[in-house]
């Protein structure tokens, strides 16, 4: 294909989600369910390798370059904006949808860069545009898209730091695999990470994701921490510092999960949880370990996109979030339960659904590694995952003692996009070989073998069983738990009123001293000079004829010394 | 009064009664398939059920003990 037919799949979905909040009534209802679809056809018209050069202050830049990696997550991208306009469509707020579509448009674009500098342009603008979702669910978000922002931007600086450095040590702009041999490689490492929710700054998402509004989580929790996942897929493969970093992303989200109490919250670190999967994955960095991760990021992305639309059905129809609130809701409304126990049994990889035919193979890739410690430790977090977020989002939110709501299932829009993931999450799971089909390199894996099967159901079934009897130790309460964000949040601002007192104190008596001595000088002065001064009064002739004597006697004597 | 199917005692108790028998058949079931462990620990009879099972005490544990330390109301950053 010639450069000039390839339009970039990123450029529909941004200029669109400008265009939106012109739109009115069924012409923007149809403009949301219309352009993602567009965009998918486009995402796999890119042919394989470079589809569009641009040169730019000398350098070459290309802004669409395909592989099947990239089509991989932007094919998934492409969806999850479709199935979030979908479940969006009632959403008052337009803003909201239109940085949603900039923030898809983004990630798309990140997925068919060629080069660095493409790569940080769409970063940047898909912090901006997650930003304006979270920012768009009104006032009380306002501190948490704020801080939301103030962490992106920072990685942000980190990564072009990086990329700046890159550029001067070795004049290439190409965006592929890097050995971590230099400085400016370990910035656009961090800065990777950081997007990633990986520590230690992973509080961003869970304080930043839960504010936004009950459609806006949708979205944000599909984009960036999965095209974090995508440009250390493609950067980084088989860095070893990768599997320590995803083990602790695992470990964290299941406990930080376990103590909240917050519905949205709990499946905010459960995100945490499952990118420390991904990225465990990408640090092993066999095929089969980098099929497992970027397959992994596509069923995730469809099962945590499920979940919180569930939970996001619960709060648009009750307007609560804590656990404590809820419970009981199964009774009226059996569509979000049951879409929500999919969700639930997806993201535990749980056999026919779509995260066993995708996680299993990262541990499998560990297994076949020989890393003993990494197997035993994924399978633990595997039984984790179902102990926070399989068992313990649903039990609290739709099960549990009876809260007294009696909320309806949400509207119809709403239940079509959680009915079509609940049937992507089941179809992905029973019919594994469309989605190996897409991976980036071929696959030779059976998921479903018996002894594979059977451990799997063991350790879900027994996870289960530990939950139920450990509920006692469970139970919820009107808590936060503190993390990394308490350093800006509380030491931060407690140091920085602190300083300001200090300063506010020490300015004060910088002025009073002055005041202080310009008029003490002023007393002098006026002591010395004024009218009765002894420099400024007027003086007797006679007094003036005395000292003239004086003075001249004194000379003459010094004359006969 | 609830009337829902679901919430009644009689339906708890079957459900219990329902995965008790589950668990002890995935339980069984181990001497019927053969195994293809890595390791050593994880041919072990049984494996997923008692490593999934003291997993997730030792997890809850874990976070039981961290709430300790770092729970805190949840107004406490709204002061």
């Amino acid at each position: 294909m010639t450069a000039s037919l390839v339009i970039p799949p990123a450029l529909v979905l941004i200029l669109g989600g400008l265009v939106l909040p012109l739109l009115r009534g069924a012409l923007r209802s149809a403009a949301v369910l219309v352009l993602p679809l567009v965009t998918l056809y486009l995402v796999w018209q890119v042919p394989d390798g470079i589809a569009l050069k641009v040169s730019y202050l000398g350098y070459e830049l290309a802004p669409v370059k395909g592989d099947a990696l990239s089509r991989l997550f932007a094919t998934v991208f492409a969806i999850m904006a479709f199935a979030g306009g979908l479940f969006a469509l009632n959403q008052s707020r337009v803003a909201e949808l239109a940085a949603a579509f900039c923030c898809a448009g983004s990630a798309i674009g990140v997925t068919f860069a060629g080069d660095l500098m493409t790569v940080f342009i769409f970063w940047e603008t898909m912090a901006v545009a997650s930003t304006l979702i979270v920012w768009s669910a009104g006032p009380s978000a306002q501190g948490a898209g704020l801080r939301y922002a103030a962490i992106h931007f920072l990685g942000g600086v980190v990564l072009m730091a990086g990329i700046a450095g890159e550029i001067a040590a070795t004049g290439s702009l190409e965006f592929e695999t890097m050995a971590l041999d230099s400085a400016p490689r370990w910035l656009i490492l961090a800065g990777f990470l950081l997007n990633a929710g990986a520590p230690p700054l992973s509080a961003w998402l869970p304080d930043a994701y839960p504010e936004s509004s009950w459609s806006g989580m949708v979205f944000l929790s599909a984009f960036t921490t999965k095209t974090a996942v995508y440009v250390l897929l493609r950067g980084f493969p088989g860095a070893e510092l990768l599997i320590y970093v995803g083990l602790f992303m695992v470990f964290y989200g299941i406990v930080y999960a376990i103590l909240e109490n917050d519905m949205r919250r709990i499946l905010a670190y459960s995100i945490v949880n499952q990118v420390g999967f991904m990225v465990t994955g990408v640090g092993i960095g066999t095929e089969m370990a980098l099929n497992g991760a970027a397959s992994h990021a596509f069923t995730h992305i469809i099962y945590k996109a499920l979940l919180l639309m569930s939970a996001g059905s619960v709060l648009y129809m009750t307007g609560k979030r804590k656990c404590t609130d809820l419970g009981g809701l199964f009774r009226t409304m059996p569509v979000t339960t049951s879409c929500g126990i999919i969700g639930a049994l997806s993201i535990s990889s749980f056999p026919l659904t779509s995260g066993f035919v995708s996680k299993s193979m990262i541990s499998e890739a560990a297994g076949m590694e020989h890393l003993a410690a990494v197997w035993y430790l994924l399978a633990a977090g595997s039984a984790g995952v179902f102990l926070h977020a399989g068992i313990k989002f649903p039990w609290f939110v739709f099960f549990q003692t009876d809260s007294g709501l009696r909320p309806p299932d949400p509207p119809w829009s709403m239940r079509l996009a959680m009915i079509l993931f609940s049937a992507l999450c089941i179809g992905l799971g029973l019919v594994p070989g469309l989605l190996y089909a897409m991976l980036p390199y071929p696959v030779d894996y059976v998921p479903y073998k018996a002894s594979h099967v059977l451990f799997y159901l063991q350790l879900l079934l027994f996870s289960g069983l530990a939950f139920f009897l450990m509920l006692r130790w469970l139970k919820r309460t009107l808590t936060i738990t503190l993390d990394a964000d308490w350093l800006y949040r509380r030491v931060g601002v407690t140091l920085a009123r602190n300083l300001d007192r200090a300063a506010q104190a020490a300015w004060n008596s910088l002025v009073h001293a002055m005041v202080h001595s310009a008029r003490t000088c002023l007393v002098a002065v006026q002591r010395y000079h004024g009218p009765d001064g002894i420099l400024a009064r007027t003086w007797p002739t006679g007094a003036m004829a005395f000292w003239t004597t004086i003075m001249l006697a004194a000379y003459l004597i010094l004359s006969y010394l | 009064m609830d009337d829902h199917w679901l919430a009644r005692e009689s339906t708890i108790r079957r459900l219990w009664v329902v995965f008790i028998l589950a668990l002890t058949a995935a339980v069984l079931m181990d001497f019927t398939i053969e195994h293809d462990p890595y390791f050593g620990l994880d041919g072990t009879f049984g494996f997923g059920a008692w490593f999934g099972f003291a997993s997730c005490v030792g997890l809850i544990a874990f976070a039981r003990a961290l709430g300790v330390a770092l729970k805190r109301p949840d107004t406490y950053y709204d002061r």
